[in-house]
């Protein structure tokens, strides 16, 4: 399977999966059968606004507005696409 | 969140299915996986069973549907995530449905692990509705003969069709599949059934030997090289079958040289609570001598995890003696397993004895030829039943448990 990301892309969260704030852990976490991963501020930044209507493209434009100092976010933030995708924590809609 | 750390270490941690599906890593202060053993009533009586050998003296002291409630509401406080609801069969409670939407409201990731054996359309449709995540099924092999062999139970077909069942309500197929020397030639046919029901997962549990499975150790342990040849043949599918099924291939502890790290480390991200309210760091600790373990009924949950000496006994790697101590891998593996040092050695704080540095090694060595000696092997199957379990309680089967240290 083609694992490139482009700008147009469009994901939501792979079926059985949760993507839940945890208060006790203070993070973002994707439950899913047998399994949990604890995310780090950034990569729940990016997951939050997986939507299955949201581009790439989009997500990109609004993290780059929302945190304007950080520097090679859009490296970044295209990195946590191709690991969530590559683990299959997200499908392509 | 700070801004230069977007994207960057993206995963702190991972935890993948070992060890009944718990890993981690340590310095976790919180249990983030709750086991409620909900009862030990069942209606297979298979040979593996890790419960207990005495759980007759737990069936008629269960919690109650409140103190349950009470229980995942203060695990989740705690910081616990997944849901496991396992037995016994938890099915023969027919408050699973209350505990399930509970579960659910509470933000847990939940998951009833059942041998199917009781499960009808009326209340899976209940746990959807109720927000179950998902069901772990049990199947043994392929072929009737030893399903119904290895359970002691008629239960081939019901499988089959309970299989369709969760299927069919959109639920993510998770099988589990206790390996021993019954199955363990039917490797690649057992894959091939568990893709053509539409798996998601399969766990390939080789035996591991506690509570029943331990009385019947020779009886069930495979060889090395069947255990090579499953190996070889799941790596094989894996690459082959174009299959997108998830397969977790449980390594058995007695054919490696260095033993597991059990639970993940004592009091590090497991909790079980049981049938009774005992609250346990693992399945078997009861087994350990001199502990007393605390209970939902009578103390705070909070204060089980954190400040019980129970919990605390084996945290951290303080108590370790040599050769542990100053092993260079002893942060690795925690020493191995408690219940399994105690259980082989009399010593719970001996290294496992899997480990080929552990000066008990020999125990395990001799296991290995025992279950090879034809005398031995042809031994009958003690199979978990109640009258079974009674039997060892009152002592009757002592020829079967008097060489461990505890009753498994």
């Amino acid at each position: 399977m083609d694992q490139t990301i482009n700008h147009s892309d469009v994901f939501a969260l792979a079926l059985h999966h949760r993507f839940q704030w945890e208060e006790a852990q203070n993070s973002y976490v994707i439950l899913f059968p047998e399994g949990m991963v604890k995310l780090h501020g950034g990569a729940g930044e990016v997951l939050k606004r997986v939507n299955g209507i949201a581009s790439v493209g989009d997500i990109v434009t609004e993290l780059k507005a929302a945190f304007p100092d950080a520097e090679n976010i859009e490296k970044d933030i295209i990195g946590m696409f191709e690991l969530a995708f590559s683990k299959a924590w997200l499908r392509k809609v | 969140m700070t801004q230069p750390s977007l994207g960057e270490s993206v995963v702190q941690k991972t935890i993948a299915a070992q060890n009944n599906g718990v890993a981690a890593n340590i310095t976790q202060t919180q249990p983030l996986w709750l086991l409620a053993e909900v009862t030990y009533r069942c209606p297979l009586h298979c040979a593996f069973c890790y419960n207990p050998t005495d759980y007759d003296k737990h069936t008629q002291n269960e919690l109650t549907t409140e103190q349950w409630i009470q229980a995942l509401r203060d695990a989740r406080k705690l910081g616990a995530l997944q849901l496991g609801i396992s037995g016994g069969e938890p099915l023969l409670r027919d408050d699973i449905e209350e505990i399930v939407a509970e579960a659910h409201k509470l933000g847990y990731y939940s998951n009833l692990i059942t041998s199917g054996v009781g499960l009808t359309e009326k209340r899976i449709q209940a746990f959807k509705e109720g927000g179950l995540d998902h069901i772990q099924l049990s199947m043994h092999d392929i072929t009737e003969e030893i399903n119904n062999f290895i359970t002691n139970t008629k239960t081939f077909e019901l499988k089959k069709k309970v299989a369709a069942m969760i299927k069919g309500h959109g639920y993510p197929m998770v099988l589990n599949v206790v390996i021993h020397r019954y199955n363990i030639g039917h490797m690649k046919e057992i894959l091939e059934m568990a893709d053509a029901l539409g798996a998601e997962y399969i766990e390939l549990a080789n035996t591991q030997y506690y509570g029943w499975s331990l009385v019947n150790r020779s009886q069930l342990m495979p060889t090395r090289e069947q255990i090579d040849e499953a190996e070889r043949i799941t790596n094989e599918f894996r690459e082959k079958s174009g299959s997108k099924m998830k397969i977790f291939f449980v390594v058995p502890d007695y054919y490696s040289d260095r033993p597991k790290k059990c639970m993940n480390g004592w009091g590090e991200v497991f909790m079980i609570v049981t049938a009774n309210g005992d609250v346990l760091p693992c399945h078997s600790a009861r087994v350990l001598p001199n502990m007393q373990f605390p209970n939902v009924k009578d103390t705070d949950l909070g204060w089980s995890w954190k400040e019980s000496p129970a919990f605390n006994k084996y945290r951290g790697d303080a108590w370790m003696k040599e050769p542990c101590r100053t092993c260079p891998e002893k942060e690795k593996d925690l020493a191995g397993c408690r219940c399994q040092s105690f259980l082989l050695t009399g010593d719970a704080e001996a290294a496992d004895p899997v480990c080929a540095m552990s000066p008990h090694h020999h125990l395990i060595e001799q296991a290995i030829i025992d279950a090879q000696n034809p005398v031995i092997a042809a031994q009958p199957i003690v199979f978990r039943n109640d009258k079974n379990s009674k039997k060892i309680i009152a002592g009757e089967l002592n020829d079967r448990t008097e060489q461990f240290h505890a009753l498994p």
